[in-house]
């Protein structure tokens, strides 16, 4: 049975793409067939990130108007042969995309993957509803700020009352994916802890991903984190979550990184 | 340790605030949620027209929509006080 996971968040900036590419690649490593659907028309990125935006042809748009099939506008990772990209517009805009032509793409999807993973644009328009539209989960990504759990909240108020499976009287599987994490200010009171969020959200956690050089390192390069540097603490933290997904039971904790005495010394200075 | 920290930063925690200020916004924004603005406009908008006649205690008018699947309906329901329209004739 296909999975369909809308990666989603309200506020922009909090490391949607990011999450969606480091997801993906986890989850299509762990051998099932993912696909990764950027929804997000007319600002493009999940292409960039994932290192395909020279191999372009075809697009979304494209293949809900029929001028292009479904199996030419997906793109092949070159790492990972079950991974596949299908990127969102660059020069269309949002109101391109309709509601029955978003509904038969995944229906359609569903047949070919195992999982689906719908990279929402941020705000509360007409992409972003869409993207959440046919989910089965949501991983809402969340930063510890007060701007981005607002949105969350918000965005969670959506998941419940404006997809399918809500208006079937059915509950989309919701999570949170606190990124661009730093326990260190945490333990300082200058950032919302982890309890804070959750409560105030009163939704279960996915993962924490710690703020992380790694992640700018990977998307500089157009490999998701989790490929680039698999030994890295959001690497780590992505794959956890990853297996999450899967249903493992694996125990919540903010991977750190390894670093040598001196720069911890260092590092502890600089925070 | 942490109360420590914060001492040397000379820093007081600005979490605390953060969430409390969270926590209140977000109790008040979800009683919102679905509920348009045209309620509170509609409710402004009787209660005017009606005290240019009659003193009414403005937590008496009450407005209130059910959204059906093809009909809703508004129903508003205004507490009028007794000897109204004697005033009524007397300001007439």
């Amino acid at each position: 049975m296909a999975k369909v996971l809308v990666v989603t968040s309200g506020k922009g900036g909090v490391g949607k793409t990011t999450s969606t590419a480091a997801l993906g690649a986890a989850i299509a490593q762990m051998g099932e067939k993912v696909v990764v659907v950027d929804f997000d028309v007319g600002l493009r990125n999940l292409d960039l990130v994932m290192g395909a935006e020279r191999r372009v042809v075809f697009d979304l748009i494209n293949v809900v108007q029929g001028v292009a099939k479904l199996s030419q506008a997906l793109i092949r990772d070159k790492r990972l042969e079950n991974l596949w990209l299908l990127p969102a517009s660059q020069t269309r805009d949002k109101d391109a995309l309709t509601d029955e032509g978003v509904g038969s793409i995944i229906a359609d999807l569903r047949t070919k993957f195992d999982w689906i993973l719908c990279d929402s644009p941020a705000g509360i328009e007409r992409g972003a509803t869409l993207a959440m539209r046919y989910a089965d989960e949501a991983v809402i990504v969340t930063n510890p700020e007060v701007s981005s759990v607002r949105d969350s909240d918000r965005i969670i108020g959506m998941l419940d009352s404006k997809t399918v499976k809500a208006e079937k009287g059915e509950r989309v599987e919701k999570h949170v994916l606190i990124t661009r994490y730093d326990s260190a200010r945490a333990a300082r009171g200058e950032m919302l802890s982890i309890e804070d969020i959750l409560e105030i959200l009163a939704t279960p956690l996915l993962g924490i991903i710690p703020e992380s050089q790694d992640v700018l390192r990977a998307s500089n390069v157009g490999s998701p984190v989790t490929l680039n540097n698999a030994a890295s603490a959001p690497a780590r933290a992505y794959v956890d979550a990853a297996r999450r997904l899967m249903g493992e039971a694996v125990t919540m904790m903010v991977p750190v990184e390894r670093k040598g005495l001196m720069n911890r010394l260092l590092g502890r200075r600089a925070a | 340790m942490m109360n420590l920290l914060r001492l040397l930063s000379g820093r007081t925690a600005s979490a605390p605030v953060a969430r409390e200020r969270l926590q209140i916004l977000l109790a008040h924004e979800r009683g919102l949620r679905g509920q348009p603005d045209l309620l509170g406009l509609l409710r402004a908008e009787i209660l005017a027209v009606v005290s240019r006649h009659v003193v009414l205690d403005p937590e008496k008018v009450i407005v209130r929509m059910d959204r059906g699947k093809t009909v809703s309906t508004l129903e508003v329901d205004i507490e009028v006080p007794n000897g109204f329209e004697r005033s009524f004739a007397a300001a007439g």
